[in-house]
């Protein structure tokens, strides 16, 4: 065995844009050499019945992301914040579906 | 395909528990919202704080998940250059192509853990860790390709839906894509028998039936031993990793079965097979455990095959691994210039 040799293959984010006119979206990750080839295993790791039309891979190392230990702090501040929801506002039945 | 009931096999699950004995008052507070945030149903996602006994719990069963997809392509790998038409060839290569994409979602979503893809080949390759008892019996014929699909998927899928529910997201995720695309796998397989118990030979149809004989037992112990014998499903349960007991989704899967076994035209091999009224469930004969434990200790017919098989084409394959990071790195510094 060539144990010397024991290197992974770098970890990549998958990104699927299942038809246009949608989004992409994460899927999943794999490990490839390099992004020629994460394009090409996406394919047939995450498209194999037509999942897909579009695929964008990352480097899960420059992924960036939020503490998710902050959760709270972050994201909390929005929810007493109701009168940015059309619901808020009451109207009367003849103009309500504005 | 599917593991089973992988509590049944961490020995050292149920001992780490104990040895936890202090816990920072930090940790106290972090564990007492995990369990809030699990008994109020939700998720637990990768880099959300999650005591040791999950994250090692979970490891051990997504990577041996993860291993039984791709030790289970080598029973009907088998098969793809012996396959009786061109149809139902390239039915076998889509479907084993499946089980392969299915380990690499489930050793993906055990990384997020903490765990890396090496760590996880290693013990595999070294025997370390286990996989699926049902990939341990040979496939004989043609007929064992179909009876797979039908029982061996069957009871995965049976498996495998709860934890489409699964309170580790990572994991819960890789199982809805699982389950959606496991089911052409249990319908192609009855398919394939219906086919040779219609319009087959005498000879045909024997081969259906003997392979039925075979696989019926392996596939009921695929949900694992009885809940009285499976000390750690309380507290998977507990965490919402597991989501309904072994018997219980082994009755399921009887009481599914005996009505698709008639349309077929096989008999299951239990005598002791029938419905209860009272119980509105079908009784059944008793399950020879022994062999369970025995097969999956590394005594089954194909354990020792099975494994140098899987070890052999990684090591055949290193220089391609070597050769692909030494390219890449190439052009990376030809970019670079």
């Amino acid at each position: 065995m060539t144990t010397g040799a024991k290197e992974e293959w770098p970890l990549w984010e998958v990104f699927i844009r299942s038809k246009a006119g949608l989004d992409h979206k994460h899927c999943g990750s794999l490990h490839a050499t390099d992004a020629k080839m994460a394009i090409q295993m996406a394919r047939d790791v995450y498209t194999r019945r037509q999942e897909g039309s579009s695929i964008w891979v990352v480097p899960s190392s420059q992924i960036v992301a939020n503490d998710p230990g902050d959760k709270d702090m972050y994201f909390d501040p929005a929810e007493d914040k109701v009168y940015r929801h059309p619901t808020f506002y009451e109207l009367p039945p003849a103009v309500d579906h504005m | 395909m599917y593991t089973q009931a992988m509590d049944t096999m961490g020995k050292e699950a149920s001992d780490d528990g104990k040895k936890k004995v202090v816990q920072s008052a930090d940790d106290m507070r972090l564990q007492e919202r995990f369990d809030v945030h699990i008994d109020a149903g939700e998720f637990i996602e990768a880099k959300d704080w999650m005591p040791d006994h999950y994250r090692k719990t979970l490891v051990r069963q997504i990577s041996q998940h993860a291993h039984s997809e791709i030790v289970g392509m080598l029973p009907e790998g088998n098969w793809i250059s012996r396959a009786p038409t061109l149809k139902r060839k390239a039915i076998l290569l889509a479907k084993v192509q499946d089980e392969g994409g299915h380990g690499l979602y489930l050793y993906a979503a055990a990384e997020t853990l903490g765990t890396s893809r090496d760590q996880m080949f290693d013990a595999l390759h070294t025997g370390k860790a286990k996989y699926s008892s049902i990939f341990n019996y040979p496939t004989l014929t043609w007929a064992d390709m179909g009876t797979i699909g039908w029982l061996v998927d069957g009871a995965a899928i049976m498996n495998q839906v709860p934890i489409c529910r699964c309170s580790y997201a990572p994991y819960a995720r890789a199982m809805i894509r699982i389950c959606r695309e496991e089911s052409f796998h249990q319908r192609q397989g009855y398919e394939s028998l219906l086919t040779m118990m219609k319009n087959g030979t005498d000879a045909q149809k024997e081969m259906v039936q003997d392979a039925v004989n075979r696989w019926w037992w392996p596939s009921i112990m695929m949900f694992g031993p009885p809940d009285d014998q499976s000390p750690n499903s309380a507290q998977s349960m507990r965490w919402g990793i597991k989501r309904i007991s072994n018997d219980e989704l082994r009755q399921k899967f009887i009481d599914a079965t005996v009505e698709q076994a008639r349309i077929l035209g096989v008999t299951l091999p239990d005598p002791k097979l029938k419905w209860n009224e009272e119980r509105e469930a079908h009784d059944f004969g008793p399950i020879d455990w022994s062999e369970f434990w025995r097969v999956i200790a590394g005594d089954g017919p194909c354990n020792r095959e099975r494994l140098a098989t899987r070890v052999k084409a990684w090591e055949d394959g290193a220089w391609v691994r070597e050769a692909a990071l030494a390219h890449a790195r190439k052009e990376h510094v030809k970019e670079a210039a």
